[in-house]
């Protein structure tokens, strides 16, 4: 008997007699399509009992050649592109792709701009986080909390229905700003969104932080030290719960992210656990920053209280009004909707903090119509390559949940 | 002291000599290139230094550049000093024919699939890499898309007449 326990506790679940044919382990296929993955993605896991001895990560199943792509596209035309990266926060992506324009063109932001895409990037930002946490609760055994948030995230999609026209691939602001200004109804389902979120989000919070079941579930549940996650290029929510405050918004800041206060949450030991507080918080910050943010721009007074986008003819479209009825505004629509002004030579990286990490945008332009190349920095892509660390050892159940907890798109992976 | 692209230049040159060259910064990032042969000693050295420490691998990718003989190919480092917040760009060119470069996997585990991609996309050889295969594309794929020889649509369209727009 005591014998028995001691071969299990070392791992030697199966003894094959010699010269057997037979593997010792298990191969479990975890994807393509398996709904713990969330995204088209396979792990080929070797298990023996429920232990898994060693993972193989494949991924490139939806790849779309966006890179290629985009080398024969004019800029405005790349922005639909990178809603398909992480779509489920693509507003992000538009607007860093927006903001890469912009500083290879210089052009200069005003402030209410800025603040107006804060927000816009915020509200991205809870709405990734909720999933992700939500969806961790899903993986332990909790469905009701993902249910439950859901129609908080049908309230931000809302708001971008107001602002943009549609939900999910947004497609949101141009090269220069938004194509038009946040209607009334836009501000009306902010307030009832700030109004309502933060209340739910309390009991979001209520049903998973301090539950004893999800708690046991987490904790060390596939952790990561600090210096082992920087070497893996982990960065975002996942980087900061091993305890590295690292964040794009504070240490390189832009659309005038220097302009709030908020607070980096870290973590400590970089498991399932810390990566789902250190969200949690993050959407309090999030939170913090969009009624700042909102605060700003209700102190915008006269012409300044209409801005909406800078003075940029060349790739800013023309209101319709003046394509329908002045000469030199018809010609700027053309040349802009076909792509016919050239674009300065030049090398640009430019990154915003995504939701899910560091997303970066490498373009080098040669001066022509579209980009020589345009490389994406999709931190899930680069993150997702320790999983097998992640998981060895650990229990099967153990290595879904430390799969939902690192936020992988697939969209974004495959690029 | 504070990390200036000067004295990164400065540490550079002490080191590397006559060997790096093309200094320069658009848009605010320092850029430089390297012989490839070097690329290991330039990485290593921008990591280890006590205090350039460039020590977080932002990305990693590849450049074709179809007219400069030679040197077709152009593998471009972004590197970051995290403590520091500084960004460095690093570039090495290989010839087309002949593309093998020191696999930079040994000094950062992100490396591995970025490294991949690149060899997927560009046919860069990362001599010794743990595990050089395509990641993206499909494994039976025989060349690399994402080379300048590739047009993205199929040239012998006749229902699109772009003459007009210079394409």
């Amino acid at each position: 008997m005591t014998e028995d326990v001691l071969q299990y506790s070392s791992g030697q679940n199966i003894k094959l007699p010699d010269g057997s044919i037979e593997k010792q382990t298990t191969t479990l296929n975890l994807g393509p399509t398996h709904p713990a993955t969330h995204g088209v993605f396979q792990n080929i896991l070797e298990v023996d009992g429920e232990r898994v001895v060693s993972a193989e990560s494949t991924v490139g199943y939806i790849h779309r050649a966006f890179e290629k792509i985009a080398e024969r596209r004019p800029l405005y035309q790349i922005t639909p592109l990178t809603d398909r990266l992480n779509y489920c926060s693509a507003p992000i992506n538009n607007l860093g792709w927006h903001m890469t324009c912009e500083k290879l063109l210089h052009i200069e932001m005003p402030k209410r701009v800025d603040y107006l895409r804060v927000i816009i990037m915020e509200l991205a930002r809870i709405t990734d986080h909720l999933i992700c946490n939500s969806v961790i609760g899903v993986d332990a055994g909790a469905l009701s909390v993902f249910l439950y948030v859901m129609q908080y995230r049908e309230l931000v999609y809302e708001i971008y229905e107001e602002i943009c026209g549609s939900r999910l691939t947004t497609n949101i602001g141009r090269i220069g700003g938004f194509e038009r200004n946040f209607n009334a109804t836009a501000w009306q389902k902010l307030d009832k969104f700030l109004k309502e979120f933060p209340a739910a989000l309390k009991e979001f919070e209520a049903l998973l932080q301090r539950n004893r079941i999800f708690v046991d579930r987490t904790v060390g549940a596939g952790p990561i030290s600090g210096e082992r996650a920087l070497n893996y290029g982990f960065t975002g929510p996942n980087l900061r719960a091993s305890g590295v405050d690292y964040d794009v918004r504070v240490h390189t800041p832009y659309s005038s992210y220097q302009d709030f206060e908020f607070n980096i949450p870290v973590g400590t030991t970089g498991d399932v656990y810390d990566r789902w507080l250190v969200r949690n918080q993050e959407m309090w910050e999030s939170l913090k920053i969009i009624k700042q943010a909102y605060q700003k721009i209700q102190e915008f007074k006269g012409q300044e209280a209409e801005v909406y986008h800078a003075d940029v003819p060349e790739f800013y479209l023309p209101p319709k009004q003046q394509v329908y009825t002045t000469i030199e505004a018809l010609i700027w629509h053309f040349k802009i909707i076909m792509g016919e002004a050239n674009i300065p030579a030049g090398e640009v990286y430019h990154s915003v903090e995504g939701a899910n990490g560091e997303l970066g945008f490498y373009l080098i332009s040669d001066g022509g119509r579209s980009p020589y190349r345009l490389h994406f920095r999709r931190p899930c892509f680069i993150y997702y390559q320790a999983y097998p660390e992640l998981v060895k050892d650990a229990m099967l159940a153990d290595a879904v949940i430390v799969l939902s907890s690192l936020n992988l798109i697939a969209g974004e992976m495959d690029a | 002291m504070e990390l200036t692209s000067d004295y990164i230049k400065k540490r550079l040159t002490e080191k590397f000599g006559e060997e790096v060259s093309g200094f320069c910064e658009p848009y605010g990032m320092l850029t430089f290139e390297a012989p490839k042969e070097l690329n290991l000693k330039v990485l290593q050295f921008l990591y280890d230094d006590p205090e350039l420490r460039f020590q977080f691998l932002t990305d990693l990718q590849a450049v074709h550049y179809p007219d400069d003989k030679g040197r077709e190919l152009a593998v471009v480092y972004h590197l970051h000093n995290i403590r520091d917040n500084v960004r460095l760009r690093f570039k090495i060119f290989t010839d087309i024919e002949n593309p093998d470069v020191f696999t930079a996997t040994q000094l950062y585990a992100s490396a591995n699939w970025m490294e991949r991609e690149t060899y997927d996309f560009f046919g860069v050889n990362f001599v010794g890499h743990p595990n050089l295969k395509r990641i993206l594309n499909v494994e039976e794929m025989d060349y690399f898309p994402l080379r300048k020889e590739y047009p993205l649509e199929e040239q012998t369209r006749v229902d699109k007449d772009d003459e007009m727009f210079g394409r």
